[in-house]
């Protein structure tokens, strides 16, 4: 089971402190993997906010790769940042770590923030798919204001590794997972958080419902649907689908995901669009067990369990700084000087809801609308 | 030199070329007569051997050779009154001095053509073998790293939808604050939620009133009692009007087949009735006897079959093999969908029944398209019959679970999996493993599974089996009184222990559902494709089905 650290601020932050905070629950990851996202950058980033940063792993070879296709597309690279990379035991040092900033080619300056959305994504996959066979181009993410880092490794001594604390990279919301290889070779594409058009989430547990539901997203007819080395990509997906493609509010996710027992349904002031809901969607019901933390593209933060809630999850912070952990413990370690009373431990019907800012914690009851 | 008596025998058939021969004990037997008052193919009779008896009396051995008439019972040999291994005369007999034995070597459909009418029967497919469907196991078990759940404890949902969902674009919403609502009247298709493992077609005429009464009187105890929303279908030849004007009407399925036989009635109740049926199934095809229309025998057409019917009595009603006023698929699907939606006010899912087909894909691609079809059913080679010629049982029709997965993979394609149901039928609980079977279909992409032979045999105790036993549903005779129009035979069979066992069977399968699916981790939906989950020791059938193969 892997484990969960994300904190969202009102301040800028640095990641150290949520891989400080997997740390204390090392006991549920076994350093096979650290996923870190960071959204809202402070640092080297902060005068390139509008413009799309594309974060990618890459060998010499498709780093030329890279740079040819991009430039192919009218891209112009604005930025370009690699971390501070020191070379630590256990951790195999690849070709290039990198993050560059692009302003987008000159027929999209006037398109709409969708249209520019879809040329990020359709770039972002046809630059996985150039590079997959071979290995020499990971690209994780290709949207304004976002920094992927994926290594294999103990989450510690890649903070060490990527230099994290050198590098001075900040943001106000940051994901990170401290993965636990169980039922996948360990692979960089499979490890969280996920990422597409602004939606990142990432789930601890496994997915019982995985080949069903990526059945259904594959034949959505988003380019973007794909991969899935995990089975936990396709949480990435739902949000994306039932939030930006369906164009529901953030809280009917944990309709779509974990649908209400009829009798419960009629007992919403929504129960006929959610009824609809529960027929039209039934093969993106999840079956848990998984706990799902993740953010939108407006920076709304939220954790959803499944409806057997079998994976843990707390919430906790103070106004201006909330964590959302796997353990109370990642919490302490994030937000010690915290009221602890007021903690939350969200259970089958609950969505915990952040919005940007960090100042208030909504709980959304799906009993109650 | 032959003698003339041998030769005047030569063309009579041996025991051996029966498919059953009948063992009798005459030291068990008591001549009650019995047996042979109840064989319903009369292939036993009493007769009379001289016997050779040879008695000794007195200190020392003095044989004496007697002959004397003695009684007993003979199995006749004349083709059409062959064995057909039923046992009706062992079930019957006192002191168990008489069963048929199967026999290995027989030679039946040699000579089941005389008259040069080829040998007909009811049941289903004469193959013994493990079915794919009895292959299949669940092989993806929650271990450590998912929990499995606790089938005894954990609250399980095993319901299916049936009909047409819409596709989540297509759904009338708009956005009032952060809440959603319904914008206009856009036509929303009507849906039921069921219970996935649902009672075939099979008639009223086909079925004999106990049959059906029990299976009715079970269907209607599980839905208001046990809370299990299982439906039946009414086969074609329509159904009682006290049914149809009865608020039991929402748990049947309302067939109409190419002869609409009992239509003529059901129109009729039409504006009596005060609960819409839960579907309308549309028989194009049946598993069992492909591109042939429905059968029901003159044997069977008795009063009140000819009275739903509207047909006299005693006369064969023959179904063409396709519904005659139509010449294409847009004609027959969807023009027929069309009407019988509009018979309903389109509150009725409406949906083409099929026999599996190699074409089954190019039927379900027009149905894809047809915004009214509430789903596809497909019936394979294992589904049973009332009445059909045993080529067609034996040699025609397709294997159901390549024809789901197919289908399945097709409507994947197109991401319509939600939208268009598919219901798997044909050999469904062959083997005794109703449970297993309906949930590997539903693995494989099935929504929802019919079953009609394997109810026959649970709840009623029918004798057929793959071994060609019994078999004679056709002929009006059947011996435990399930498929007969004959009241001396169908009063044997009490309704209320029909539908005593029908409710046992379907909370017995409700079990076994979630001890298959609580390993797998699944429990708030049904796992309908999910085909990881499935493993077989065949190389071929894991390759041909897209699941893996394990050994």
């Amino acid at each position: 089971m892997c484990r969960l650290s994300a904190i969202t601020s009102s301040d800028y932050i640095s990641p150290m402190e949520n891989i400080l905070a997997l740390e204390t629950m090392k006991e549920g990851h076994d350093g096979s993997g650290l996923g870190l996202m960071l959204k809202d950058m402070a640092g080297p980033f902060a005068g390139y906010k509008q413009f799309p940063t594309m974060s990618a792993i890459c060998s010499d070879k498709g780093l030329v790769m890279l740079e040819d296709y991009m430039k192919a597309q009218g891209f112009t690279e604005k930025f370009s940042w690699e971390p501070p990379i020191k070379n630590v035991k256990g951790v195999e040092r690849r070709d290039h770590y990198i993050a560059k900033v692009y302003d987008y080619p000159a027929a999209y300056k006037d398109k709409t923030q969708l249209e520019k959305e879809d040329l990020l994504l359709r770039t972002r996959i046809a630059l996985r798919l150039m590079g997959e066979p071979d290995g020499s181009l990971f690209v994780f993410s290709f949207y304004p204001d976002v920094l992927t880092l994926k290594e294999v490794g103990d989450p510690l001594q890649l903070a060490e590794f990527f230099g994290i604390e050198k590098s001075g990279i900040k943001s106000k919301i940051i994901l990170a997972q401290g993965r636990q290889n169980t039922n996948y070779a360990i692979y960089l594409y499979a490890c969280h958080p996920f990422f597409i058009q602004g939606y990142a989430t990432m789930t601890n547990g496994e997915n019982t419902a995985f080949v069903p539901i990526r059945e259904f997203l594959m034949g959505r007819g988003n380019p973007g649907y794909m991969g899935y080395n995990s089975d936990s990509e396709v949480f990435t997906h739902i949000l994306h689908y039932t939030n930006r493609t369906l164009g529901y509010p953030l809280h009917y996710y944990k309709d779509v995901i974990t649908p209400m027992k009829d009798a419960e349904i009629e007992k919403r002031t929504d129960a006929a669009p959610i009824r609809l809901i529960k027929k039209s969607l039934r093969p993106l019901c999840i079956d848990g067990p998984n706990c799902v933390i993740g953010f939108t593209p407006d920076g709304t933060c939220f954790m959803v369990h499944d409806s057997k809630k079998l994976r843990p999850g707390a919430v906790g912070g103070k106004p201006g700084k909330y964590a959302l952990m796997s353990e109370v413990c990642g919490v302490d370690s994030a937000v010690p000087d915290r009221d602890r009373s007021t903690d939350i431990f969200p259970m089958k019907y609950d969505s915990v809801i952040i919005a940007p800012g960090a100042r208030e914690v909504k709980v959304w009851n799906q009993l109650h609308g | 030199m032959e003698s003339a008596a041998r030769l005047d025998q030569n063309h009579q058939l041996s025991l051996k070329e029966l498919p059953y021969i009948v063992q009798w004990r005459e030291d068990r037997c008591t001549r009650c007569g019995r047996c042979t008052a109840v064989c319903p193919m009369k292939s036993i009779e009493p007769t009379i051997y001289t016997q050779r008896v040879v008695t000794s009396e007195g200190s020392s051995p003095e044989p004496r050779v007697t002959r004397r008439l003695t009684q007993v019972v003979r199995q006749v040999t004349d083709i059409e009154r062959y064995c057909i291994g039923c046992g009706t005369c062992t079930l019957v007999c006192p002191t168990d001095a008489i069963f048929p034995e199967y026999n290995v070597q027989h030679k039946l459909y040699h000579f089941r053509n005389k008259g040069g009418i080829p040998f007909m029967r009811g049941g289903r497919r004469n193959d013994p073998s493990t079915s794919t469907l009895d292959k299949l196991k669940f092989t993806r078990i929650s271990m450590l790293t998912d929990p499995a759940l606790d089938a005894g404890r954990h609250e399980f949902r095993i319901r299916t939808l049936l009909g047409r969902n819409l596709p989540a674009e297509q759904l009338p919403f708009k956005l009032e604050g952060d809440k959603l609502t319904i914008t206009d009247h856009t036509f929303i298709p009507p849906v039921r939620e069921i219970y996935p493992i649902r009672i075939g077609s099979m008639s009223i005429g086909a079925l004999s009133p106990h049959m059906w009464e029990g299976l009715a009187m079970g269907i209607a105890y599980l839905n208001e009692v046990e809370g299990l929303p299982v439906v039946m279908c009414s086969g074609e030849g329509g159904m009682p009007p006290s049914i149809l004007k009865s608020r039991y009407m929402k748990y049947f399925i309302l067939q109409i087949a190419s002869g609409y036989f009992g239509w003529d009635e059901i129109i009729h109740a039409l504006p009596d009735m005060i609960e819409d049926p839960c579907a309308i199934e549309i028989k194009y095809g049946q598993g069992a006897k492909p591109g042939d229309g429905g059968l029901l025998q003159a044997y069977k057409v008795l009063g009140l079959i000819a009275k739903i019917r509207g047909v006299p009595q005693f006369v064969d009603l023959a179904s063409p093999p396709t519904h005659q006023t139509k010449y294409s698929i847009e004609e027959a699907v969807a023009k027929m969908i069309q009407s019988m939606s509009m018979a309903w006010g389109f509150r009725v899912p409406v949906y083409p029944k099929i026999s599996g087909t190699k074409t089954a894909r190019a039927v379900l691609n027009n149905l894809a398209r047809n915004p009214y079809a509430a789903a596809l059913c497909i019936d394979g080679e294992d589904g049973g019959t009332g009445a059909a010629y045993n080529v067609s049982l034996d040699k025609m029709g397709h294997p159901i679970a390549s024809n789901i997965r197919d289908c399945y993979l097709d409507l994947v394609r197109q991401g319509k999996q939600n939208e268009l149901p598919l219901i798997a039928a044909g050999g469904v609980g062959k083997g005794g493993n109703l449970a297993a079977n309906a949930a590997a279909l539903i693995m494989l992409g099935a929504s929802a599974v019919d079953i009609g032979k394997y109810i026959m045999q649970t709840a009623a105790g029918c004798f057929g089996d793959e071994y060609n036993r019994c078999n004679v549903c056709n002929l009006g005779k059947c011996p435990r009184g399930i498929t007969t129009q004959d009241p001396k035979l169908y009063r044997r069979l009490d309704p209320d222990k029909v539908a005593e066992r029908v409710v046992e069977v379907f909370k017995a399968a409700d079990v076994e559902l979630k001890k298959i699916f609580a390993p797998l981790g699944r429990s708030t939906e049904l796992p309908i494709g999910m085909s990881d989950a499935l493993g077989v020791n065949d190389k071929d059938i894991a390759d041909r089905l897209q699941i893996s193969y394990v050994c």
